[in-house]
């Protein structure tokens, strides 16, 4: 196992993967902006200034936060989700400096970060895509004839994009230009490249993603599904293991096809495929995430593993010890992310946390505590409050009871709408799909 | 005179027009990300650009004015 493993990360995956750190004896090592000085992450682990507050210029800084790592003397860097986790050129620029990146093989990264190619790897290796084009489409003129033959509503994809901001959903053909034109345009102003695909727009789709996990010695097993349907402009809200509209058959069905992508695509670590879900049991591959997932605690619960662990050990060369037949999905485990927000307009809303409180029986990933700052530079992400039942019917009910029990003060949140979420009957019936938050999180008319 | 002002605390991202440029109303005039999310900017009413007072990169307080239009 390693001895010293750098956390290029901050908030409460940093938290997270120090806990790990520790579960497996290694020493965390974290670096920080100017703006989390006080943060958690800094003071509770040898820490090291990473540079001011905009993320550019801090943990996105590759070449100051290798030079941290060597300079501390890891010898491995584990880059949460998001900011530098899904680079690439970053994992190498690790591996060449003889540290272990605990993550997938650059190549893997690379060929899931272009969508268009992840798209035409998918299908190449078997796994269902929603039907659409496999090039960028060359410009508006040609775009609007493949439109017609894939049928209406296509969504508009921008090939370099990533979130919400590069997709499109266009209903019907008179406002295909214009939807076109603004897709690209925003794309060339956000990703750097203009370039756009097709897709079939899956009617009331649910979103369902099958987690991997596979060593370097060719083991690869499926830790079953996760629902995250529960969405809003494409962030998740809240997510469940497993997914209520998922049979064992289907599981089954579906880890089968992750499992042998993930074999053909060389991947090792833990990596995350992406569906959507039809009423009819149909699955489409989305996109894989090449990285540890926000929402793992809830396939945690289910499974009784620890994904972040095995990532370390997976890292350090160590093999699968279980089979497939081996993995146990018992219960069901329902996580809500708590975001600083305006509930009322669903926007960002940076503050000071003044008082927070848990509720006891339940886990609580967070980095924050009264008097936490919450900058604008940073995910609006609080925490993310986790609840186990012994089937969903339990863990739903735990959710309202547990939800009921947070005290949290000082800024804007979105906990009076993971309140109703919670207790609306659409979500105790388990009657979700990705529009589900659209339809009931109208303002509340005053 | 009309101004442009950021409705939270940000970075801006891009700035998509230029001074003396007319737009339109509902047209997108900046694009400004706090806290991961970018969003856009639009003129509430027709005008033309007279200045603009940041650049991509400035982070700007609730309440700063990113343009002026006349």
């Amino acid at each position: 196992m390693f001895r010293k493993i750098l956390i290029a990360n901050r908030g409460e995956i940093a938290m997270r993967l120090i806990r790990a750190c520790h579960a497996v004896g290694a020493i965390p090592v974290t670096i920080h902006s100017e703006a989390d000085a006080q943060a958690p992450h800094a003071t509770q682990a040898e820490s090291y200034l990473v540079g001011p507050p905009p993320v550019a210029a801090s943990y996105l800084n590759a070449a100051r936060i290798l030079e941290i790592a060597q300079a501390a003397g890891c010898d491995a860097v584990h880059p949460g989700y998001g900011l530098l986790s899904e680079n690439a050129a970053f994992a190498r620029q690790v591996e060449a400096a003889g540290l272990v990146w605990v993550g997938p093989p650059p190549e893997a990264i690379a060929a899931m970060g272009d969508k268009v190619e992840a798209r035409r790897f998918m299908a190449a290796a078997g796994v269902p895509v929603v039907p659409g084009t496999s090039q960028p489409t060359p410009d508006v003129e040609a775009a609007r004839s493949q439109a017609d033959g894939i049928g209406y509503p296509v969504m508009l994809k921008a090939a370099h994009g990533g979130g919400g901001i590069g997709m499109q959903l266009v209903a019907s053909p008179d406002e295909f230009d214009k939807a076109y034109k603004l897709c690209s345009s925003r794309a060339r102003a956000y990703f750097g490249n203009g370039d756009l695909y097709l897709e079939k727009a899956v009617v009331r789709p649910r979103h369902v993603e099958i987690q991997v996990l596979a060593d370097a010695h060719g083991h690869v097993v499926h830790l079953g599904e996760r629902e995250c349907s529960i969405q809003r402009r494409h962030q998740k809200v809240v997510e469940e293991a497993g997914s209520p509209a998922v049979s064992a058959a289907l599981r089954e069905e579906m880890g089968a096809v992750a499992v042998a992508a993930a074999r053909k695509l060389g991947y090792v670590n833990a990596g995350t495929l992406e569906f959507l879900l039809d009423a009819s049991g149909r699955y489409y591959f989305l996109e894989m995430n090449t990285r540890l997932q926000v929402e793992h605690p809830v396939t945690e619960f289910v499974t009784r593993m620890d994904l972040a662990v095995w990532q370390l050990r997976i890292a350090a060369g160590e093999s699968l010890d279980f089979g497939q037949e081996a993995v146990r999905h018992e219960g069901h485990a329902i996580e809500v992310r708590i975001y600083a927000e305006d509930p009322v307009t669903g926007m960002p809303s940076p503050g000071t946390v003044e008082q927070v409180a848990w509720p006891e029986n339940v886990r609580v990933d967070t980095f924050i505590a009264d008097g936490s700052v919450i900058s604008p530079h940073y995910d609006p992400l609080l925490a993310k409050l986790v609840v186990h039942g012994t089937d969903r019917q339990h863990a739903v009910a735990h959710l309202i009871e547990a939800l009921d029990g947070v005290r949290l003060t000082g800024l804007k949140t979105n906990l009076p709408l993971l309140r109703r979420v919670a207790a609306h009957p659409h979500f105790a019936s388990a009657q979700i799909d990705t529009g589900f938050l659209e339809r009931i999180d109208q303002p509340v008319l005053v | 005179m009309p101004e442009i002002k950021a409705h939270m605390a940000g970075t801006i991202l891009d700035i998509p027009v230029e001074v003396g440029q007319t737009v339109a109303e509902g047209q997108d005039v900046a694009c400004l990300e706090s806290m991961k999310m970018q969003m856009f900017i639009q003129a509430d009413e027709a005008g033309t650009v007279k200045l603009i007072k940041v650049q991509p990169g400035d982070f700007v307080n609730e309440g700063d004015t990113i343009l002026e239009l006349s």
